[in-house]
Parts: C-alpha cells; structure tokens; sequence
C-alpha cells in the first residue's frame, strides 16, 4: 500500500468530500494562499477557488458562529481553528450554541460542521500553543469529538465527520502533519465511535490517544524484552467512545494503563478509568495506571517540555508498575 | 406610501405582540411559567416593522428578549405559549423555553441567550444564501448591550468583509439589563459604528414603525442586490425591567417610563392609522378582539397540552442516538 503523510491523507480526504458535495466548504485564517498555518490545505484553493476556500480574518468567534449559521441554512462548512488554544476566544459559540441548538430547538436544528484543529507538544509552541485540551470539549454534551494518530484514520475519519450531521470537533496533533504511514487508493470511511486495536497483546492494555500512540507503540516493542506483551488500542473517538473494543480487551488482560499528552488532573483518563471501574472493575487485576502530562502550562525551553510530556520511558515505567 | 394590506399586517403584528407580551407577563407574575421572561413590551414596532419587509424564506436570529422579533416572522403563538409553559406542544418541545424559541421552518435561527451570539451565527446563513446564489437576506436583531462585545465586532466585520446580506438591527432601549448607555459605551448613537466596518449605519426612531419598515426595506433591498450589510439602530425603551419582576427603580425613574408609555408604539402608529383615514376605529378594534382572542386561545392550547416525557430530556441531543 502507498505510504503518504498525515497531512496529505487529511487533505485527500478534504479534497474528496468537497468534490463529493458542492455543500462542503472551507473557512479559517490563513488556508486560502497561505495554505494554513501547517499546511493542510494547501493546493485546495486552486481547485476549488475563493468562495469555497475561504480566508477569515483573526476572528474565533465570527468563524465558528458563521459555520454554525451556515450549517442550519444547509450547507456542510469545516471551519479550522489555527489552534487548539485559540477554542477559549471562540467558546461561547462552540459550547452554547453549536453544541446547544439541536436540543433547544427541541431536535428541529442540524449543526451539521466540523471544527478541525491541532494541539499537542514538542515544538517548543510554549503554553499558549501547545496545549491537549480535548477534554473540555468532551465534557459538553451535543459535540462529537475525533482525535485520529494515523495518516489511514486520519482521512477517513474527517470524510465521516464531513458527512456526520452532528458537530464534530476533528484535533489533530502538530507533530503527526509529517508522520507517514500506508493509506489505501480507493475510497475508504472510517466510522466515528469504532476504536482501533493498533497492536494485539495479552498482557496488558494500553489506552492511548494522538501522538501518545505511537509513543506506546514503540514502549510496547521495547516492553517485549520484559516479556510484556501490551495491547495498544487507540479510541480515536473520544464521543462517543467505544467502551466495548476497552472492556474488551480489559477483561482478556486484566491490566490497564491510560496515556495522553492533556496533563493528568480531569484529563480523558479520567474518564476511561471510572467507565472501567464501573463496568468491568472486576476484570482487573491491578489498578488503574495513568500516564499524562505534569500538570503544568507547558514550558518553552526543549529539556522543560521534554520533561512535562510522556515519552516511552514513562509509559514503560507506568506499565512495570502493575507486574510488581 | 405603504400600501393598504402592508398597514393591516404591521398593525395586527404589533397588537400580536402586545397581547402576547401583556398575557405572558401576566401568567408569569401569577407563577405559571416557569424560568425567567425578559418582556419586549414597549419595543414592537421595531420586530413589527422590519420583519414585514421579508419574505418567509429570508432568515431572523433574535435575543434572550425576541417573542416580538419571531411573532413578526410568522411564528405560531400557540406553540410560542406552549413553549413558556415548558410543553411537549412547544416550538422546542420544552427544552429551550423563552429564550430559544425557534421555527426552523420559517428560517427563525431561534433566539439565543447569549448577548452578541447571534451577530455571528447570523453571518453563516447569510453566506449560505450568497453561494447558493438565491436573493435571501438576514435580519440579526441585537441590543445596545451586544454593541459592547467581541462577537459585534468579529461579526459586523466579517459580515463587511464578505459583503453578506445582512441587516443588523440594534433595538436600542437605553439599558443592557440595569446599565444606562451612557454608563456602557462613550458613543449615544451605536449605528456610528457602521463606519468602523466600512458598511452603512442608519440610526432612527423605533417607535415608529413606518420609519422602521421603510428604513429596512432600503437596506434589505440593498442585500438582495448583493450590496452588503447594513447596521440600523433603532432608538427604542423597554417598559419593564431587564426581566419580569425587575422592577427598574434602582436604575431609572417613573417618570423616564411615562415619558416613554407616552411615545406607545402602538398608539401611535394606531392614531396615524386613524389620520391617514386608512381604518376607522371600529375596524381596529375588531383586529384588536380578534388578536385578544387568539391569545386566548394560545394560552388555552398551551395550558391544555402535555408535559414532555422524562425520557424526552435524553433526546434531540444527537441526530443520532443519546450518547450515554
């Protein structure tokens, strides 16, 4: 199978569904000649020219609300927020209103959009830049919530989005744009709410999310040395989750360890380890390991950021923790 | 010179909204509505005279004080009751109450509950409307207190910028909730800020809806022609206070409030009526019973209906299935 990066599956995949539906349309700052800030859509303006392709000025709020606007007089815009971070300026409209109209509305409104951006550490963006915020978002009832590690899930879960008549909120991560990996020719969905075993194991169960699968990917093949066999599983939808691939594989290892980037306190771990203690607590055999960020803004100098993130030796630490 | 039927129709939707203000205030001071009420008592010729110039498929987003602005649309005041009662019957089905009522059929973007949302939200339907091509324009009302936030300025902007056909209509009553305009901004007339946005700012009596309606035929005409927004303010006063119950006296005088019942728009627009000898009293009295009477009804529909389900709280949040 061909081999291309995140980026360009993301954009394949933008690409297709607005030939797909004249109904699809762009609109962010700086994706237009610019090509955006990480240069997902770059190329798109050529084929698809100003009206669809649209620049906005610096301006969260009206880009957000615009897209919601649109989508309830019927069309399917995917607006792009530069930055995870920037969501505080553009929050109103995306947790009381696009969340909100379906159901004050009484079901009669569809918010079908999607809000596409990137977070995550590792570039020194310091902590204005850099943040995991995913789970401000899962906590507002009414959004949907992707957040895809692979060039493959990544394209076929923004054409799903795309065609989702919720609202989904689509993060990708900053240090994944250049990742490669084989993404088939044909055309492909992938479905929101269906997680992915990224490597079988017996041993224990890892949870991890964005770029904090492939950290465990790798801590699963230096964990063989040990004689750990970890099943790595990647939700790639965090709303809706698919609890059952979790308990799953919960129930076949009897130990779980949760990693993500967003620091540790009210992270999305949270929220996996009470569903498995509430569901299938007995399948356990050891408690709940998590393994996040400290709970810092995050640093500016390298070594600092290094530091607050988890990298492999931390997601091995924290497995080893339940072999004791 | 407004044509005969055009009179008929301003006269009855303000009486409409009158009625349907006095009744609802009334049911509230007796405690048979839950939630809070914000009245639009006092400013009817405002939603009166500028949703008459639209046609139904033409879009109107309002305010947490929008009864009057979606009875002017075309809303029915029977499932505008029901939903102040908190019934099944409701526009919303009892889950948005009076401050989200919404007809997606007649193009009624609801009414938000966040001063300035709409100013956003409002340039998506708009848009939607420029790239399909078709004529339709957007009416977004807002208060002298939205003129103060971010998503005026992000919104007016964007709306300029973009050319979108779009009125913006600032029903001015001199206070956002308890604070006097001169307290909130430096400016008297808000429509001076059109030139910031390089659009058109028109500032006029909303008292009087003849110079509402002609002032917004000229700007929705505009917008039709794809000649881009316009801001009109419409100086006008709120009879009560920021909510039913408000009794205003901490912030402004009785007497302020007489001088303004003075200038009814009702009345006044009834005496011109009268003038002009387009009616006689007679005939507008009989408009008046007939309007009482629907209320009447209204209410007997609403407080005759069901309660919703408990289950129906679990949906609308999705299109599809509640996530749990």
């Amino acid at each position: 199978m061909r081999q291309i990066t995140y980026r360009e599956a993301l954009r394949e995949g933008l690409k297709e569904e607005m030939r797909r539906d004249s109904n699809v349309f762009l609109l962010g700052e700086d994706i237009a000649e610019f090509g955006g800030s990480y240069k997902v859509t770059q190329g798109l303006l050529e084929e698809f020219g100003h009206s669809r392709i649209r620049n906005t000025p610096i301006s969260e709020a009206a880009i957000i609300g615009a897209a919601l606007g649109a989508s309830l007089a019927g069309m399917r815009p995917v607006a792009e927020l530069m930055y995870i971070d920037f969501s505080g300026v553009a929050m109103d409209q995306i947790v009381n209103q696009v969340a909100k109209v379906r159901y004050i509305f009484g079901g009669k409104a569809k918010a079908s959009l999607v809000i596409r951006t990137q977070g995550g550490a590792g570039r020194s963006s310091a902590a204005q830049h850099a943040q995991s915020l995913e789970s401000w978002f899962t906590h507002v009832p009414g959004l949907k919530v992707v957040m895809p590690s692979t060039p493959k899930d990544v394209k076929g879960l923004i054409k799903s989005s795309i065609r989702d008549d919720d609202p989904v909120f689509f993060i990708e991560h900053k240090l994944l744009y250049n990742e490669i990996g084989p993404v088939p020719e044909e055309e492909y969905l992938i479905p929101i709410g269906k997680a992915d075993i990224k490597r079988p194991g017996k041993d224990v169960t890892i949870i991890a999310t964005s770029r904090m699968v492939l950290r465990s990917l790798r801590a699963a093949e230096l964990l063989t040395e040990e004689g750990i066999e970890a099943e790595v599983i990647d939700p790639r939808t965090l709303v809706p989750l698919d609890e059952e691939t979790i308990f799953n594989s919960v129930k076949k290892t009897g130990k779980l360890v949760i990693v993500h980037e967003a620091s540790k306190r009210s992270g999305y771990g949270a929220e996996i380890a009470a569903l498995v203690c509430e569901k299938a607590f007995y399948d356990l055999d050891a408690p709940i390991k998590r393994v996040a960020a400290f709970n810092t803004p995050i640093p500016f100098a390298p070594k600092l950021e290094n530091y607050v993130i988890p990298d492999e030796k931390a997601i091995i630490n924290g497995v080893k923790e339940l072999f004791r | 010179m407004i044509p005969k039927e055009k009179s008929v129709e301003l006269y009855e939707t303000m009486v409409r909204i009158r009625f349907f203000e006095e009744k609802a205030v009334e049911l509230f001071l007796k405690g048979r509505l839950p939630g809070f009420l914000h009245s639009s008592l006092g400013q009817e010729a405002i939603s009166a005279g500028a949703c008459s110039t639209l046609r139904e498929d033409d879009y109107i987003i309002s305010t947490h004080r929008g009864h009057g602005d979606i009875i002017a649309k075309g809303a029915r005041v029977d499932r505008m009751m029901a939903e102040l009662f908190g019934k099944k019957t409701g526009y919303c089905k009892g889950k948005g109450g009076s401050i989200h009522i919404a007809d997606l059929d007649l193009n009624i973007l609801g009414a938000t509950g966040i001063v300035g949302s709409g100013l956003c939200i409002i340039n998506g339907a708009a848009l939607a409307c420029q790239m399909k091509g078709t004529d339709q324009v957007a009416i977004c009302f807002f208060g002298d207190g939205a003129s103060n936030t971010g998503a005026f300025h992000e919104g007016l902007n964007l709306a300029a910028i973009w050319d979108l056909p779009v009125i913006f209509i600032c029903q001015n009553n001199l206070y956002a909730e308890s604070t006097p305009q001169r307290v909130h901004q430096k400016i008297c007339n808000v429509s001076e800020r059109g030139l910031g946005y390089g659009i058109r700012g028109q500032c006029i009596d909303g008292n009087d809806v003849m110079a509402v309606y002609e002032t917004t035929s000229e700007a929705v005409e505009r917008a039709r022609k794809g000649l881009g927004p316009t801001l009109i303010e419409c100086k006008t006063y709120r009879w009560l206070g920021h909510y039913v119950g408000d009794p205003s006296t901490t912030y402004r005088t009785k007497g302020e409030v007489e001088e303004w019942k003075k200038r009814d728009p009702v009345k006044l627009y009834r005496a011109k009526l009268l003038e002009m000898k387009i009616f006689s009293e007679k005939d507008l009295d009989e408009i008046d019973q007939q309007i009482e009477k629907e209320i009447e009804e209204a209410v007997v529909f609403a407080q005759s209906s069901p309660e919703p389900e408990v289950e129906d709280a679990l949906e609308d949040i999705y299109v599809g299935p509640y996530i749990p």
